[in-house]
């Protein structure tokens, strides 16, 4: 590893259990460092009260602690108010809030919702359901051979891959011009889980903000959160969803950011306690942001932890993160290319991509080389990654995928290389 | 996690690889009575049986499969037990003795691609039933 980012394996307890563990599978979940555990252990020994409405000292601290983290959050990712900071359980209880909320409440049939076919299930699922309620249509923008979001289609005159094709061409996407006007909700991942893309977001949104100012934003910042810099204002978003968990926090903690106007007009998931001003036999009148959200009592260790996360890739620093992210990008690629009868998704540049590697074995299923790297020490996923779309349009029922974060190392790489090389030879094929 | 290095590599022994490169029973039937077919969900792989019922006993079995070597392996050691036995014989058939099929030791999520084949030969046994029922003398 270069001098100005060490290997950081020994903040991280697992690889003292596990000295052997090459663990690839971070775009799943990430492993937590120390000062993520203690955060959670100290609040329970030293803060545990319910938080909101206590007299007592020990709830104040609670509170405290847990509304902190909201600030900490706004700061993270240069968000206007620390009232815009929504904790919900995950990535895809804050798209369900969005759809519900915000979709459920203002669009209406014809409406046009815009995804793309590298969505994860947390992103298709929820306006699928819109769709049979009531009757908003689905566009999926569709990706081009190198695995990048082929944009075209709603970017017509700026069309930067005019040479390269669509993976798929079905009949009913044959340069079909979309109505702009139509165009209620655009909502795109950062950085695919399976082919780790990093989707050019400022500049979709930028061009469609100018088409029809009225075009809402969502960007699913589940990948991307833990790996670049995030900022909001930049991104021109309306809508920002990620977990804890992929960030090195603990699980059961997400976040919906939206801007403070939609959250007043939206409506809350869920109703009951905590989240109301005053409640009649007749009638609950909700309370303001973003309490209103915030149903019953939350996962407030789990909120605490996240704050522990970030301050720890605070300081190291995103953009040192990204750089060593990058560095490893290019070298497994330049490993993993080496192997020619590896088939590779995803692009094969690391431009605008960061270290999530899906490949197959032609004839070999994913689980049988995910289990000859298990025995190996070495942890890959292999599945459908919640992105069965995604799998239609590269032809595949599942991929092995390996996926890099900022404790891994060129080492770890090497032993993936071999890993794979071995499995050929315990197949032999 | 245990500390013996390169464990687990015995699940891919002689008879899996076998089986699984070489699966018997392997395809479609294109006049068949029963044709099942069922996903697992935590991978997405597809199986499909297709069989002939012949004097109440399973006269030709054929499958294909998109699954791992293990699912293969076990779907053509399988098919092959149940051919030309009779739906009560079938029903006998418990998911241990599938897995004893394999002779190798698995672990749970593994056990799973193990036992869809079974999965699908339950669900047609139960349409077995009703051709059973159809090609019975009266």
């Amino acid at each position: 590893m270069s001098n100005d980012f060490p290997n950081r394996k020994d903040d991280f307890p697992i690889f003292k259990t596990f000295r052997e563990l090459v663990y690839l599978d971070s775009a799943s979940t990430s492993q937590k460092p120390h000062s993520v555990i203690a955060a959670v252990a100290d609040f329970y020994k030293k803060k545990n009260a319910n938080t909101h409405r206590g007299i007592y000292k020990l709830a104040e601290e609670a509170t405290e602690a847990y509304e902190n983290v909201r600030d900490l959050v706004a700061q993270f990712i240069n968000a206007n108010k620390r009232e815009e900071i929504i904790f919900t359980g995950n990535v895809n209880q804050s798209i369900n809030l969005v759809a519900h909320g915000w979709g459920r409440k203002f669009l209406k049939q014809g409406d046009i919702i815009v995804l793309s076919e590298m969505e994860h299930h947390a992103n298709i699922v929820p306006w699928l359901r819109l769709k049979e309620e009531i009757g908003v249509e689905l566009i999926f923008l569709p990706i081009i051979e190198d695995g990048r979001l082929d944009d075209k289609i709603l970017m017509p005159e700026r069309s930067r891959r005019q040479n390269s094709s669509t993976l798929r061409q079905p009949a009913d996407r044959s340069e079909k011009k979309i109505d702009v006007n139509k165009i209620k909700l655009v909502a795109l991942t950062h950085i695919s889980n399976v082919l780790g893309t990093i989707n050019p977001i400022e500049e979709v949104t930028a061009f469609l903000k100018k088409q029809n100012p009225g075009i809402k934003i969502l960007i699913d910042a589940a990948q991307s959160v833990a790996h670049i810099p995030l900022d909001v204002k930049k991104l021109k978003c309306d809508f920002l969803v990620f977990s804890g968990h992929k960030m090195l926090g603990p699980t059961g903690v997400g976040v919906l950011w939206a801007k403070e106007f939609l959250l007043e007009k939206m409506d809350p998931l869920f109703v009951g306690s905590h989240m109301i001003k005053s409640v009649t036999k007749e009638k609950a009148i909700f309370t303001d942001l973003p309490e209103k959200f915030e149903v019953g009592t939350g996962n407030l260790e789990g909120v605490v932890g996240l704050g522990a996360a970030i301050k720890y890739l605070q300081s190291i620093g995103m953009e040192k993160i990204m750089a060593h992210d990058h560095e490893l990008t290019q070298y497994a690629l330049n490993k993993l290319q080496a192997l020619p009868y590896l088939t590779m998704h995803g692009p094969q540049t690391a431009d605008n991509r960061i270290g999530i590697f899906s490949f197959e074995i032609p004839k070999v299923h994913p689980h049988d080389i995910a289990q000859i790297l298990d025995n190996r020490y070495i942890a890959i996923r292999s599945g459908h990654h919640c992105c069965q779309v995604l799998m239609q349009t590269l032809g595949v029922t599942a991929t092995a995928r390996a996926s890099f974060y900022l404790y891994n190392t060129k080492e770890d790489i090497d032993r993936l290389v071999d890993g794979i090389e071995s499995v050929k030879k315990i197949l032999k094929i | 996690m245990s500390n013996q290095n390169n464990r687990g590599d015995t699940l891919y022994r002689e008879l899996i690889l076998e089986h699984w490169k070489n699966p018997q029973n392997y395809g479609v039937l294109e006049i068949a009575d029963i044709d099942v077919s069922d996903v697992n969900p935590f991978c997405g792989d597809e199986i499909r049986v297709t069989a002939r019922v012949k004097n109440n006993k399973i006269a030709q079995i054929a499958f294909t499969s998109t699954g791992c070597a293990v699912s293969k392996a076990s779907a053509s050691l399988f098919t092959e037990e149940i051919k030309g036995k009779t739906r009560k014989e079938i029903q006998t058939i418990t998911s241990q003795n599938v897995l004893d099929l394999l002779t190798i030791e698995l672990t749970p999520t593994r056990r799973k691609c193990a036992l869809l084949i079974y999965a699908v030969v339950k669900r047609f046994l139960s349409s077995a039933e009703k051709v059973d029922e159809l090609r019975s003398p009266k």
